[in-house]
């Protein structure tokens, strides 16, 4: 059993993938025998005998093979059409609002940081949440909250530039010393000292993941391969953690689009493919879902080299208990109903999405996480709460 | 007592710039104190940096778009300009006008809008807050490109009185919607176009055929108000002297609770603010005089390390210290990347509220950057920042015993102050090899380790987060 005594397993665990930029929706999930879609696109369009078939109107990129493979499978849903109103063009700011579900507002406090806060209110176990990447994504982020972020998980904690593994460890006591409440040390000094505690258990049990893990799954050489490795060891370990988070970028393609796209569906796609594999191999897949949402989807038309911002975004939901399909409406490509006579118009809320998986998947009562209620799925064949 | 002024002196060095090192402060220590305020407080007394030193070392360092290499020519005149307030005074402003690179991608524009603070970050309130108001990357950031004269957009006139000069409370939606009326036809143009010539800076422009020119309400006044205008009644304001006092505050002296919550909490030395308001009042606004004030005042003086610094601070703070980056180099760029991890990539605030500061600066994940960046920084013998305090330490020609190496290096790295627990830590550490000495070869070596771990260790504390 694992130092924090926590039973391997049998909770419900979130991986979720950000794709950073705005991942053209319309050309991962293709509307392949639809003229407009040619038409509106006569540079970055994929053409309908490359597409890669799921129904008779729909088609995955042919970068994403692996992707479609899981949706024969049964086990990925596509929610088609996901944003809200008066979607926001700015990077930023949109990225903002999926992560607060404030469109109105400006908020800084996280979804997920509130999930972490029911699930460990006291701030027990610093790996109830764990980023992969540097700098903590704000829907990780909220006063009180404790959510680990690891660049390297190799090489993941306070000190490590001190090369000297003996000095290093050393070096470390020192620094729990230095980091000791105090009486009468202050509000903040007590915070610095918490702070830094935290990340030295939580860097101590981490440690446990790597020299734990054994696979036969190879994994590509690419960011989002690597991070998903990182997830798999880290899940496989049993440290306790719920929220899995990272994130792939590169998706802003407003140029050459052609030959991004394809690169980072082939990325991606295949790195979740290797790492379901990687769960199954180890029986750790039937309690993960993971969650792949983008900031929003880009314009129609393109602009002769790639696609600029626009809106009408998708999601996947992924997973052993996931049942595939369709969900939602592939937002319209009549051009009438065409948003500011150039977008997608949205289809379904992204609070439902969440709702979703707080309801149904975490257990967590999503109403004051997102906000209010919004409709949402039905995408799991069981789950893990009641 | 000389250590007394050595140590006000790097407070005040560490508020009005970012950082100074021994050695400077040994010189500056040796001057009244009131000479050295009038220094900071005058730039324009000593020659501006020259940067374009830059483009002779590194061509690329003069790439025109990227914001990560400005943000790392910025450190550069962080650490090296002889204007140091004036630094921190863009800074400072920065803070409170955040805007951001993300919403234009638009680095020309950013970077002119950076040297428009740096400019004015000194002068009038009122000059400041009318270039403010005429600086394109501003007005593309809260869109008042889009407030026309038959379809006016309230975002500028908003945050202008909200986040800018006022604060909530001390003016109704109605002084809103006046305000944005005011300032229509304030736009910008595109000189350059961008294709095929790539990124040029926006400049200013106004459209009187789109400015509105009718009658005016506002905060009580009536008339047919353009910006200027606006601005003008906005600084008379004892609202405004406040609020911009709260902010020089919170920067300069001690955290307070983020700007949303001022309007309910209370600041925490209510007296400091009133001076600095009877300065910005005296003044009408003169924001030089207002920090020459602070810089004499007591309370000034004396709150010390009650702010956590900012991860900007940490780092150009750092680097002065290890003696790094006083030539360019590519290694200028890398600080961005360091910033933008520990939580504030320069040019691109979050929102136009700008960053949470104090504690709000520290999670798990920004702390182990900030350490391990500190760490990295310092942990090379050879910087000169670590030879310096190596040649005081050997200058002593005696061994150096454990407390005086803590102490040696305390002082070097600040000089910092430190509980119990951690000087009890370091004096652990300290007294495990026994005396420093420095006769021969493999005794320089060894004390030179020390001495490096030493410091590591310092700037791995706690009390080193705050400035």
């Amino acid at each position: 059993m694992p130092a924090n005594g926590r039973k391997k397993g049998k909770d419900p665990v979130l991986v979720v993938i950000q794709l950073s930029g705005g991942n053209d929706f319309m050309n991962t999930v293709i509307p392949f025998t639809n003229g407009t879609y040619h038409d509106a696109r006569p540079l970055v369009r994929i053409a309908e005998d490359k597409a890669l078939p799921i129904t008779d109107t729909l088609a995955f990129h042919p970068s994403a093979a692996p992707m479609r493979k899981l949706f024969q499978d049964g086990k990925l849903a596509v929610v088609q059409g996901i944003g809200y109103q008066n979607s926001s063009r700015s990077h930023f700011r949109a990225m903002d609002i999926m992560h607060t579900c404030e469109p109105n507002r400006i908020a800084t406090e996280g979804w997920l940081a509130k999930v972490v806060r029911q699930f460990d209110p006291d701030g027990t176990n610093p790996l109830t949440a764990v980023n992969f990447g540097r700098g903590l994504p704000r829907a990780l982020a909220a006063p009180g909250v404790t959510a680990t972020s690891v660049g390297d998980l190799d090489n993941y904690g306070l000190l490590t530039p001190i090369q000297l593994a003996q000095q290093r460890e050393e070096d470390l006591e020192v620094f729990r010393r230095m980091y000791t409440p105090a009486v009468g040390s202050g509000l903040v000094m007590d915070y610095l000292s918490q702070t830094g505690r935290d990340v030295i258990k939580g860097a101590e049990q981490l440690k446990e993941a790597p020299r734990a893990y054994r696979s036969t799954v190879e994994y590509a050489s690419n960011p989002i391969a690597k991070s998903l490795r990182d997830v798999a060891r880290v899940h496989t370990s049993g440290l306790g953690t719920r929220i899995f988070y990272t994130n792939h970028g590169g998706y802003d393609h407003h140029a050459q689009e052609v030959v991004t796209h394809a690169r980072l569906l082939a990325e991606l796609s295949g790195a979740i493919s290797d790492f379901m594999q990687d769960l199954r191999d180890h029986s750790a897949s039937d309690e993960v879902l993971i969650l792949v949402f983008t900031e929003f989807g880009r314009r129609i038309k393109d602009n002769g080299s790639g696609t600029d911002h626009g809106s009408g975004g998708g999601a996947f939901l992924i997973g052993d208990r996931v049942a595939g399909g369709l969900y939602s409406e592939y937002p319209s490509l009549e051009p009438s109903q065409w948003l500011n006579g150039e977008d997608l118009r949205h289809t379904f809320d992204f609070r439902g999405v969440y709702g979703t998986i707080l309801d149904q998947w975490l257990g967590v009562d999503s109403e004051p996480i997102v906000g209010g209620k919004f409709e949402q799925l039905k995408p799991f064949t069981s789950t893990l709460v009641a | 007592m000389a250590n007394d002024r050595i140590a006000l002196m790097a407070h005040l060095m560490r508020r009005a710039g970012f950082g100074a090192t021994r050695a400077e402060l040994d010189s500056l220590a040796r001057r009244p104190y009131e000479e050295v305020v009038e220094d900071l407080v005058n730039p324009e007394r000593f020659p501006e940096l020259d940067d374009k030193v830059l483009a002779r070392y590194y061509p690329h360092l003069m790439n025109q778009d990227n914001p990560g290499v400005w943000n790392g020519r910025w450190f550069y005149r962080m650490v090296n300009s002889k204007r140091p307030l004036q630094e921190k005074m863009a800074l400072f402003w920065h803070h409170v006008f955040a805007t951001g690179w993300t919403k234009s991608e638009h680095t020309p524009t950013m970077v002119q809008h950076i040297e428009m603070l740096r400019r004015n970050g000194l002068g009038n309130l009122r000059t400041l807050l009318v270039e403010l108001s005429r600086d394109p990357a501003m007005i593309y950031w809260l869109d008042n490109s889009e407030n026309h004269r038959d379809a006016p957009n309230e975002n500028y006139g908003r945050e202008l009185l909200e986040l800018f000069s006022m604060g909530i409370g001390n003016y109704t939606e109605t002084d809103i919607k006046n305000v944005a009326r005011a300032f229509t036809g304030w736009t910008f143009e595109q000189p350059i176009p961008l294709y095929p010539f790539g990124h040029y800076p926006a400049r200013f422009v106004y459209r009187p055929e789109d400015h509105d020119d009718s009658e005016k309400t506002f905060l009580g006044r009536r008339g047919k108000f353009n910006g200027e205008d606006i601005v003008d009644i906005i600084v008379g304001q004892p609202a405004a002297a406040r609020f911009i006092s709260r902010h020089i505050y919170n920067f300069f002296v001690a955290d307070e609770p983020q700007v949303p919550a001022w309007s309910i909490t209370p600041p925490q030395d209510q007296a400091a603010i009133d001076i600095l308001v009877e300065s910005f009042e005296r003044s009408n606004g003169d924001i030089r005089s207002v920090m020459r004030t602070l810089f004499y005042a007591d309370f000034f003086k004396e709150t010390r390390h009650q702010r956590v610094k900012s991860p900007t601070e940490f780092i150009a703070g750092t680097i002065k210290l290890a003696g790094d980056h006083q030539y360019p180099s590519l290694g200028l760029v890398a600080l961005d990347s360091a910033a933008t991890v520990m939580g504030q990539k320069l040019m691109d605030p979050p929102t136009v509220e700008g960053w949470h500061t104090g504690k709000e600066w520290i999670d798990g994940g920004t702390l182990t950057e900030r350490v391990n960046f500190a760490v990295e920084t310092i942990k090379d013998p050879a910087k000169p920042g670590i030879q310096a305090l190596m040649g005081r330490l050997a200058g002593r020609k005696k061994p150096v015993t454990a407390r005086q190496l803590v102490d040696a290096c305390l002082d070097h790295a600040g000089p910092l102050e430190v509980e119990k627990a951690t000087r009890q830590a370091l004096l652990d550490v300290a007294s495990s090899g026994g005396e420093i000495r420095f006769e021969t070869e493999k005794a320089r070596a060894d004390a030179q380790a020390r001495i490096v771990r030493m410091l590591t260790l310092i700037v791995a504390s706690r009390e080193y987060q705050f400035a």
